[in-house]
């Protein structure tokens, strides 16, 4: 089956997770596509296998059975290195509870993709400065994460995420800690900067008041996608 | 990440000084300890070889010999000159009617081979006079300090001109001399051999040791032999005897265990504080961690990270406590206390400081290496 103009290819992917004598299917059986382009949400209610999905597709995570097929590349049978090297290379991440280390400044945090890439520290601050000013912070270039309140954070997140020009941005509950003006600001941030042609974004949430700014909705249910809807009215 | 936790990374650096001071400053008083027990041997630079009874154990190990002894050493192939030195504890009497045990150095009559390595008043030349001595300057002001036999008044440091009974002998002081502290630190008193051996308890045999210079040319480790098979006494290089004194020490008394377990306390707990420090830093920071190994972190990157980390905070523990003990030591001098910084301690407590920062980063290493990035998407 061609897999040309799509990010990522699902077909029979299964996830158990086994814990003593404890066997949890997490995943039975995923089929799923995300377009180059898209923006696809993944939603559905908690333990219903979303963060397990998305675990799969970014590379941090082995599936059991079926294919994962990312950007053609079948990451499972990487090795951990190659593996790891990849996710730096075409893999950006944005977190419910931002994962910016505290230590380091706005510019620094933003700046740790490339230099994990390998990229010469000055180039590095130099794009991670661009970033920051298409979120909006250019004016917070060298206070610590701790000093910006959460939606600031987040779109620090996204800058981060984006710094490197990975080719998909999984975003794991982006808006939930975040009140609603804050969410849909974040979430039109996310739609104008990180999508494009040849970048897709799949986002995995629970909250509804950010729906209208899919391309795509995947309900997910008890280890399954149980429906995929297409979204018209972006915000 | 560390730097930015300011707790813990003053705890580690805290820890790492701890460790480095203790292990350092114990190691140097250790060593200083122990180049006491030879200070007399250091100060007598003249002689090249020492010969005294084969069943000698360190300098103050005291075996008389025969006089004639010092003749069948004069005879001996490649012996440039032999003299008599008389080593002894004898008792002073002091004016207020108390004793003080006084090490005793009776000197080559004729030579005075053998003498203080400084003088601070007075020559050594004035051992000549009638009942002359030569007292060191810390016994003079300490230990041989007059004293009013009744109360008021200050103690007045022995000086030149003074009397000083010794062994119900009278002896006068003729100069005040400097020389290094013995490991008992009693007063160190120089006069000719033969008043020393007049002053001493009559006994058969008085001659504690015959100093031997080796001819020019001559092998001094060669001459030793040659003399131990004429005599049939022991003979040693000045530096076989330090050695000989110091092996003695180390393993007869109990002084190195008692410092080996400060320095051994001052590693457990470096290593402890460190260590744990350590450990709770890199479990507080899973998250990051997980984060970065997601971002495409490999564990190579974080191994060196976390290297990097330990060692700056290792080399700052480590100049911190070595700064401290070397700060106590300057503090310190010139007084009763032993303390000798070498650099061969510096090294040890560096190796300390080390094993301590690899053990600290192994530990924390392992957790970040076994670290799944999944951890990243819990909340």
């Amino acid at each position: 089956m061609s897999t040309n103009g799509r990010a990522v290819y699902c077909k029979g992917v299964t996830k158990t997770y086994v814990t003593g004598s404890t066997k949890v299917l997490a995943l039975r059986g995923i089929n799923l596509d995300v377009r180059l382009g898209e923006l696809l949400m993944l939603v559905g209610p908690s333990g219903c296998g979303k963060t397990t999905l998305i675990s799969v597709i970014a590379g941090i995570l082995d599936h059991d059975e079926g294919e994962c097929l990312v950007f053609q590349q079948d990451v499972r049978a990487m090795g951990q290195t190659q593996k790891t090297r990849y996710r730096g290379a075409n893999i950006g991440f944005v977190f419910q509870a931002y994962n910016l280390i505290p230590t380091l400044t706005v510019m620094e945090n933003v700046a740790v993709p490339l230099l994990i890439l390998g990229r010469p520290r000055a180039e590095a601050h130099s794009r991670a400065k661009e970033m920051l000013v298409r979120v909006g912070l250019e004016d917070k270039l060298n206070v610590f994460p701790g000093e910006l309140s959460g939606g600031q954070q987040q779109r620090v997140a996204i800058a981060r995420a984006l710094v490197h020009s990975p080719r998909l941005i999984v975003c794991d509950e982006p808006t939930s800690a975040l009140d609603a003006d804050t969410g849909r600001i974040i979430m039109e941030v996310l739609r104008q900067t990180a999508l494009s042609a040849d970048r897709s974004l799949i986002i995995v949430t629970h909250d509804n008041r950010i729906f209208n700014f899919a391309d795509r909705i995947a309900r997910m249910d008890d280890g399954r996608i149980v429906l995929v809807e297409p979204q018209v009215a972006h915000s | 990440m560390l730097v930015g936790d300011r707790g813990k990374y003053l705890g580690i650096i805290m820890g790492l000084t701890f460790a480095s001071l203790l292990i350092t400053q114990q190691s140097s008083i250790f060593t200083g300890l122990m180049t006491r027990t030879y200070g007399s041997i250091t100060d007598l630079s003249q002689p090249d070889i020492w010969v005294m009874d084969p069943k000698v154990l360190f300098i103050d190990d005291i075996k008389p010999l025969q006089d004639t002894e010092l003749f069948r050493v004069r005879g001996i192939e490649g012996v440039e000159w032999a003299v008599p030195l008389y080593k002894g504890l004898l008792k002073a009497r002091l004016e207020d009617g108390n004793f003080q045990i006084c090490n005793v150095l009776g000197l080559d009559d004729a030579t005075l081979i053998g003498g203080p390595p400084e003088m601070v008043q007075g020559s050594l030349s004035d051992l000549r006079r009638q009942d002359a001595i030569i007292v060191n300057d810390v016994g003079a002001k300490t230990r041989l300090i007059k004293r009013p036999k009744e109360g008021g008044g200050k103690p007045v440091p022995l000086q030149i001109g003074d009397i000083l009974e010794i062994n119900d002998h009278r002896t006068i002081v003729v100069g005040i001399c400097r020389v290094s502290r013995t490991f008992q630190s009693q007063p160190v008193i120089y006069t000719t051999y033969t008043r020393a051996i007049s002053i001493a308890p009559r006994e058969r045999k008085q001659l504690s040791f015959v100093l031997v210079k080796a001819r020019e040319g001559e092998n001094p480790t060669a001459l030793c032999e040659r003399i131990k098979k004429s005599t049939g006494l022991a003979a040693y290089t000045a530096q076989e005897f330090k050695d000989l004194t110091y092996n003695y020490y180390m393993k007869y008394t109990g002084i190195p265990i008692n410092f080996g377990i400060a320095v051994m306390l001052g590693f457990l707990i470096g290593t402890a504080i460190a260590g744990q420090t350590f450990y709770n830093f890199t479990l507080e920071n899973l998250r990051y961690f997980g984060t970065l190994k997601a971002m495409g972190a490999t564990n190579g990157i974080l191994l060196r990270m976390i290297l990097l980390q330990a060692l700056m905070v290792g080399a700052l523990g480590y100049g911190l406590g070595v700064g401290g003990a070397s700060l106590f030591g300057y503090l310190f001098r010139g007084t009763e206390l032993s303390f000798r910084l070498t650099r061969d301690l510096l090294y040890l407590s560096a190796g300390a400081i080390i094993l301590i920062i690899i053990f600290s980063a192994l530990i924390s290493i392992r957790k970040v290496m076994r670290l799944e990035p999944a951890i990243v998407f819990k909340a």
